[in-house]
């Protein structure tokens, strides 16, 4: 990835084919949150036009608590990747889908996230539900609306939708979805299923 | 990787600190947003700082600050201060993201919708 020389600095730029149309004219935003390995890039990559890009920022404060990372991902303890993805919408509107990690001492990235994210899919592994739980919290603090995709994992156990929901107490009109990441139109359908709840949110808002 | 011959490591904070003056992304940069596209108007003139000539060049089409930030291999942060200055010398233009709401507007989700569903 490392394409820098010292003058002029020579930068890889995006191919011509993805380079956006000059009609682009304005951008929106999906947030993917889940924890390590729950397959938060593996859906990006699905569904992404672009093949998805890596931004770093660098953590402002010492990550605290339990690490539960261990045998997961090993990066140094200041900077923290989002992997994101691009789909053209049409000639002028352009979707972003950005992956991130949904512990705790990661909500510092947040901030400058969810401001004008349309929406969020929480990507869930159900042999790791204690990640989705303060991730469903904060989003529910925020006033983030989202929805829940169980990305489904060959080994493991098959959870009904509503035993589901009320491991993860979520309110009834919180749509649940079943999703293979490494899918297109799978992860497509639960990118889908985030923009219908929205209609519908929308929708009653406009009428009260 | 060529970390060697580097006089600093790629992301040390010596480095962030010098490309950007010193200066680390204030309340003036806070209209620019992870999705906000930026397109250059003209080409870099010479003598310009290295990473902002760099900024100049990639934005020849439309480009996110995300995806930016992601070629130039640079934290967001740090790109912005130095798009905040390219901005204010109007050596490129940002096409702003759609006006953070509670919700977003019916005639939007639909666009959304649409273009998903033509995947």
């Amino acid at each position: 990835m490392d394409l820098r020389s010292s003058d002029p600095l020579v930068v890889a730029g995006p191919r011509s084919e993805d380079a956006l149309p000059e009609t682009a004219a304005a951008a929106v935003k999906i947030v993917i949150v889940g924890g390590f390995g729950v397959g938060k890039t593996t859906l990006v990559r699905s569904v992404s036009e672009i093949r998805p890009l890596t931004t770093e920022e660098t953590m402002t404060q010492a990550g605290v608590g339990v690490d539960d990372t261990a045998g997961v991902e090993r990066k140094t303890a200041t900077t923290v990747a989002m992997d994101f993805g691009r789909i053209s919408i049409n000639r002028e509107l352009v979707l972003y889908l950005f992956g991130t990690p949904g512990q705790q001492r990661f909500w510092f990235l947040w901030n400058g996230l969810f401001e004008g994210a349309l929406g969020a899919v929480v990507l869930v592994d159900t042999r790791r539900l204690e990640v989705s739980f303060d991730v469903i919290g904060r989003l529910e603090e925020r006033g983030v609306p989202f929805v829940v995709a169980i990305n489904t994992f060959p080994e493991a156990p098959p959870h009904p939708v509503e035993e589901l929901r009320a491991a993860l107490d979520l309110p009834e009109h919180v749509p649940i979805v079943h999703c293979d990441a490494r899918k297109r139109d799978s992860s497509r359908d639960v990118l889908l299923t985030l923009m219908r709840y929205l209609h519908s949110l929308a929708l009653s808002t406009e009428a009260s | 990787m060529s970390e060697s011959g580097q006089g600093w490591e790629e992301g040390s904070p010596e480095r962030l600190y010098v490309i950007t003056g010193g200066r680390s992304g204030g309340s003036e940069t806070s209209t620019l947003d992870l999705v906000t596209l930026v397109r250059a108007r003209t080409g870099p003139p010479p003598g310009m700082p290295p990473e902002q000539a760099a900024i100049v060049r990639l934005c020849s089409s439309p480009l996110s600050v995300a995806e930016i930030s992601a070629y130039l291999n640079l934290p967001v942060s740090v790109v912005t201060v130095l798009l905040t200055d390219l901005l204010a010398e109007k050596r490129v233009e940002a096409r702003s993201p759609i006006p953070p709401a509670n919700l977003p507007d019916v005639a939007l989700i639909e666009a959304v919708m649409h273009g998903l569903e033509k995947l």
